[in-house]
């Protein structure tokens, strides 16, 4: 071989910078495409085990060492909403239907107004696959997929309400890339857990629930207000606009408004 | 001892890369908190370790030094890439936990640092073996302050109970601050001090010495 690559000039030439640094690249591509192409539908099940134990987690239905996919099975329907109506749709697809993907596609997905954009997630899909619990193990409660931009990362979660359309059960994130340390807080049980019994609308049905800064005092308000995250007064923000655009009406509005009227006619 | 049990050998304690060397501190304080998610750590940097310095040597005469650092940083890039996607295929829960810091194993002084003083200058296998050495180096620190860590924080070890919680109606009073970023500090402080009492061949000399001063003049 003329090239071996001996001595210094050979070694430094142009033409051996040249094929070290394409050689290296073409090699080393193949080697994390084929990583990531192989071990693309593991990791795929991987993240729709985690979404449905978080799905179990926010409805307090799970517990370490559950059979993820029974449990999900048994207590937790699927349920298609058309978001502009706030309508049920029947399909049998529901469980499959993946809104983030929808949302990229223009026969699938409307374009949020920049007014009404607060959660900076540019389109939206037309229907959502809501989460209804109605098993043996837990009253009935509504499971709503929210998401929107934090500090860094769009912020994908779910919203745990009671059956009145109004009571907070719980809020959890199953994707985010917040800085760790920091906004990652929203990941943290303590906080969670104070999402708990606070109320999503005011009795004027306007959206009131809000991450604040500092603590929440004692007072009447304190059941529409959520400790800020120290560190993190963004993504504390992120949370509050994806709350109120979901909440709103290019959001669920017109869906849990629906689920609240039955609410109290029931009353 | 032979050569290439020495290189094996030495980065345990005698030239350990955290405690010595003072290198990687920022995942050994990040991923320390339980043992688990430190375990997989270690067996992702090792295997980094291991499998970049093999890679770098097999090509090193060819590599042209003007292009070196880039070129060990698209190989080392490559295997933590491929490392990172093996731990979210087979240990998805935990790789969650360690977040970004497996990613950051590219950044690690550690496997820079080997790749470009041992792995540019030596053989394949003695590469891969002081890869390996280097990375049980750090995972031996890493071990340590997990279990610490864990132990004393939450009296658990790899999640099973070891000392009852007075929390859970036991006797043993969680130390929280053990969980807090600064232990790892004081944990890694402590262990360098002790191997350095051990092995006083370690302490570095001062790099300069304080004199008296003789005043000439009453201010």
């Amino acid at each position: 071989m003329p090239d071996s690559g001996k001595g210094r000039v050979s070694r430094d030439s142009t033409r051996n910078t040249l094929v070290v640094a394409i050689g290296v690249s073409f090699v080393c591509s193949i080697l994390v495409a084929g990583a990531s192409v192989l071990l693309k539908p593991r990791q795929a099940k991987n993240e729709e085990l985690y979404r449905q134990r978080i799905v179990l987690d926010v409805a307090g239905l799970y517990e370490p060492g559950i059979d993820i996919d029974d449990t999900f099975s048994t207590n937790v329907a699927v349920r298609l909403v058309d978001l502009s109506s706030g309508n049920f749709v029947d399909t049998p697809d529901a469980s499959t239907f993946d809104p983030v993907a929808a949302a990229q596609n223009p026969d699938l997905s409307t374009p949020v107004p920049s007014g009404l954009d607060i959660a900076g997630i540019r389109r939206r899909a037309n229907y959502a696959p809501i989460y209804i619990v109605e098993g043996p193990a837990a009253d009935r409660q509504i499971i709503l997929p929210v998401h929107g931009y934090g500090l860094w990362s769009t912020m994908y979660g779910f919203l745990a309400l009671d059956s009145d359309g109004t009571t907070v059960r719980g809020l959890q994130f199953y994707e985010h890339a917040e800085t760790p340390g920091l906004g990652d807080q929203i990941d943290d049980g303590g906080w969670q857990a104070q999402w708990r019994g606070k109320q999503l609308f005011d009795e004027s049905g306007a959206v009131r629930l809000t991450v604040i800064r500092g603590q929440v005092r004692p007072g009447e308000q304190a059941i529409y207000e959520v400790d800020g995250l120290s560190g993190a007064t963004l993504t504390g923000r992120g949370v509050t606009n994806l709350i109120h655009y979901w909440a709103g009406q290019h959001g669920f509005g017109p869906f849990l408004s629906g689920i609240r009227q039955e609410a109290k006619t029931v009353e | 001892m032979s050569e290439p049990r020495r290189i094996l050998i030495d980065p345990l304690v005698d030239n350990n890369p955290v405690t010595l060397q003072v290198l990687g501190i920022c995942s050994a304080l990040a991923v320390t908190t339980s043992l688990l998610p430190a375990l997989l750590m270690c067996l992702a940097l090792t295997s980094v370790a291991a499998m970049s310095g093999a890679a770098i040597s097999s090509i090193r005469s060819r590599i042209p030094t003007n292009i070196r650092i880039i070129v060990q940083m698209t190989i080392i890039a490559s295997f933590v890439i491929v490392v990172d996607q093996l731990l979210k295929a087979f240990a998805f829960e935990t790789s969650k936990q360690l977040s970004v810091f497996v990613g950051l194993i590219i950044t690690n002084c550690i496997i820079l640092g080997r790749a470009e003083a041992f792995a540019m200058k030596n053989s394949v296998g003695l590469s891969f073996i002081d890869g390996l050495g280097n990375g049980l180096g750090y995972s031996a620190v890493l071990i340590i302050v997990a279990v610490t860590r864990e132990l004393f924080g939450a009296g658990t070890l790899l999640g099973y109970e070891i000392l009852p919680l007075t929390g859970d109606g036991g006797w043993y009073e969680a130390n929280g601050l053990m969980l807090l970023p600064p232990s790892a500090f004081f944990i890694i402080g402590l262990l360098i001090w002790a191997i350095r009492a051990l092995r006083p061949r370690q302490v570095e000399r001062p790099e300069y010495q304080i004199h008296e001063v003789h005043r000439t003049e009453v201010v």
